[in-house]
């Protein structure tokens, strides 16, 4: 089996609205290898969930992938028919979303729910179909599982529904899980125990995961690599702690710098300036130009990516080589 | 920040919310799965909040902390005058609000405001975002004849959003720009008190040093007043006051922000900060709960937490701990302070 389990080239998510074409995801690139965690961060809006969903094949329209390839062991997700696409999903290539009731039906029991994903994907009894859930849910580590199996999802607290989402997303141990802020809804106490649980599942199994995350505490713990989004393109990656440590774009200078804990108490926090533009009307060259410091003429022609250091690619025509953060 | 010995804004006394019975279909189903597990239907009221009471003064920022289920939204809604309280009273500047037919309980619902935790239930799918913004206000006569669309377009702006998006319908967002969406929402009624409900979770962190200084700002020109619900505790303590933490229902510790992240004396709360991830941390073993995470339906009795306590005594089983002062402003609901 080849280490490299998702090869996304050039991929290209466009929304065909009235207004204009949004540029959702635009010319993005990136590997993800077995048993290890893409961390995948950025500003609000830049695209990080609909890569995931293109992934994953659940793009509506007006959306559609307008260009580009997604390679899963040698085949390109992008060409698969929606059936064919749907016998990946929650099987080989399982997504867990922001919100757990997208994946958990309210007034269905969590055994029928889980049942019901393990029968989709293997011809097993009903009796084996509950045995390998009990299972899912003692890995995630909920408390008697027999019995909580019982349940509804109403009856779980928010860090226990998550873990069921979490749970239902590796019933069959799959080789690519696509997080979409899985934890953001949850303590420090209950995610410790869920980023536990994954480190686990890529150690044992070689899941590979691509987790969407705003904390860059969480990435920095649990990634191997990191890429940084900003308006449709991943500008910047590489490994998580040379990217975090010296950050080679100015938007990713500037993320870093806005976590509260690199800022005094109770003083204002660095921000970066300006706004975001909108996807609509993005100003020509680098999408970050109106927004950075380093800006010059050049920057008005497209940046495309380089590697001056091995391994740490960005989009910027005057990186901050120099500066450490 | 000091806190200031200011004028109340909100002061909870001995509020408790009780989910249960004839309360939803939710709750119907709950009970009739726990039925098959042998307990008898009144076991199954969840007492989200447990007596809690709360103060907080004019132009304070109050953190709320706790487990996830541990009754925070629920505070925060009872607070900001959606959900009345099973017992206890809840009141808005000396004024008691928790009937909602009141005027004065009218004037509290607008003053009040509320940013709701999840950014995807929050908005009403089927209108247009200068509506989601520029509807109450305009009700409420606070725009000027003719101003509509440049007052939605400051509102917008303020909260980080191109105006040019207006008339797109909140499907077409991302999760951090719907939340953006209901910030704008509650500021544009002009509000004296904010109930933030993960307000800025859903935000990448320069967006959300965007909003956080925005809120600061507001806070020194308008004297407004926070509770501010989050997980995240580097959030909390830049920002807030005073701190206080909550688990299953309860107030267990409550804090001026220095002191309880300096020295925090509830062992929940010092789990809690035992956890918190750093940036500067690299490929980290993470360690599961230890213990069993228990049930609102069913909480353990005397202390809460004395299943997954280290410091567990015979006693914690039985007695449920007193919130008491330990040092000035400092108060813990812990049986090892005596
Ligand atoms: N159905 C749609 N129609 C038009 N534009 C859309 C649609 N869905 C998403 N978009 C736009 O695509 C862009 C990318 O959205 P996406 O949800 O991927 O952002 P994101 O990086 O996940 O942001 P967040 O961190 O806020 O969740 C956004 O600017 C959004 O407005
Ligand atoms: N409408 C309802 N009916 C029944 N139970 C409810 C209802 N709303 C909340 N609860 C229960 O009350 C408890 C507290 O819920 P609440 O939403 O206040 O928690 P929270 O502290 O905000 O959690 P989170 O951090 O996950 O948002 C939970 O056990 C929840 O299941
Ligand atoms: S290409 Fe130019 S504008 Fe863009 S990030 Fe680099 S220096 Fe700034
Ligand atoms: S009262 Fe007992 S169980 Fe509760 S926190 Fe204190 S020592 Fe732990
Ligand atoms: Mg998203
Ligand atoms: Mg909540």
């Amino acid at each position: 089996m080849s280490d490299v389990t998702l090869d996304v080239r050039n991929l290209r998510t466009h929304f065909f609205t009235r207004a204009g074409i949004v540029r959702a995801v635009d010319d993005v690139s990136f590997t993800v290898w077995r048993g290890r965690v893409l961390g995948l961060v950025g500003e609000s809006g830049s695209g990080k969930t609909v890569t995931g969903f293109s992934i994953i094949g659940l793009i509506d329209p007006p959306g559609r992938i307008a260009g580009g390839s997604i390679f899963y062991q040698g085949a390109d997700l992008a060409k698969l028919t929606e059936r064919e696409m749907r016998d990946l999903r929650g099987n080989r290539i399982a997504m867990i979303f922001q919100d757990p009731m997208m994946t958990l039906n309210p007034v269905l029991r969590i055994d029928t729910q889980m049942i019901e994903t393990v029968q989709a994907h293997a011809k097993v009894s009903r009796a084996e179909a509950r045995t390998r859930s009990r299972d899912a849910l003692g890995m995630v580590g909920i408390p008697s599982p027999d019995e909580r199996l019982e349940a509804y999802p109403h009856q779980f607290s928010g860090g226990m529904r998550q873990r069921v989402a979490i749970a239902i997303a590796l019933l069959h141990r799959p080789d690519l899980i696509v997080a979409d802020e899985p934890t953001t809804a949850l303590d420090v106490t209950i995610q410790a125990q869920i980023l536990a649980e994954v480190q686990k599942l890529a150690a044992t199994y070689g899941t590979a995961l691509i987790w969407i995350t705003h904390d860059l505490s969480v990435v920095a713990g649990l990634a191997d690599e990191i890429a940084v989004m900003y308006a449709g393109k991943i500008v910047e990656t590489g490994d998580v702690g040379t990217v975090l440590d010296r950050p080679l774009h100015p938007y990713t200078q500037g993320l870093i710098g806005s976590v509260p804990s690199r800022n005094k108490r109770g003083s204002r926090l660095r921000q970066i300036p300006g706004m975001t533009p909108s996807l609509l009307d993005l100003p020509q060259g680098c999408a970050f130009r109106t927004r950075c410091a380093r800006a010059d003429a050049a920057c008005q022609s497209d940046p495309g990516i380089t590697e001056p250091v091995p391994g740490h690619a960005l989009r910027c025509f005057h990186p901050l080589l120099e500066v450490t953060a | 920040m000091t806190t200031t010995p200011g004028t109340p804004a909100i002061e909870l006394k001995g509020v408790s919310k009780r989910f249960g019975k004839n309360f939803d279909i939710a709750a119907r189903l709950a009970r009739r799965a726990s039925a098959a597990f042998g307990k008898s239907p009144k076991d199954l009221t969840v007492r989200a909040v447990d007596n809690v009471d709360m103060t907080i003064r004019k132009g304070e920022v109050v953190g709320l902390v706790g487990e996830s289920g541990c009754g925070k939204s629920t505070l925060g809604r009872m607070v900001a005058g959606i959900i009345q309280p099973s017992e206890g009273q809840v009141l808005w500047q000396g004024r008691d609000i928790t009937t909602h037919s009141t005027q004065e309980a009218r004037v509290a619902q607008l003053k009040i405001q509320m940013i709701f935790q999840n950014p995807y239930a929050s908005l009403n799918p089927r209108l247009r975002v200068a509506e989601i913004v520029g509807e109450a206000p305009r009700v409420h006569g606070m725009i000027p004849r003719g101003e509509f669309d440049s007052y939605v377009d400051a509102q917008l702006r303020r909260a980080g959003l191109d105006p040019a998006y207006k008339r797109r319908y909140p499907h077409q967002f991302s999760g951090g720009q719907r939340q953006r969406i209901g910030i704008a929402r509650a500021l544009a009624v002009q509000p004296e008190f904010l109930v933030c409900d993960e307000a800025v979770a859903a935000l990448d962190v320069s967006i959300q040093a965007q909003i956080l200084n925005l809120f600061m700002d507001l806070r020194a020109e308008l004297d407004l007043t926070y509770l501010f619900i989050s997980h995240d505790l580097g959030v909390v303590e830049h920002l807030s006051d005073r701190v206080f933490i909550m688990y299953l229902g309860r107030i267990v510790e409550q804090a001026p922000a220095e002191e309880i992240f300096a020295r925090a004396n509830h062992p929940y709360t010092q789990a809690l900060l035992a956890e918190v991830p750093r940036i500067e941390t690299r490929k980290k073993q993470f360690a599961g709960v230890k213990g069993e995470i228990p049930s609102p339906l069913d909480p353990p009795s005397g202390c809460h937490f004395h299943p997954r306590c280290p410091h567990a005594m015979a006693r914690c089983s039985i007695e449920v701990p007193a919130l008491r002062e330990i040092a000035p402003g400092h108060r813990s609901a812990c049986h090892l302070n005596g």
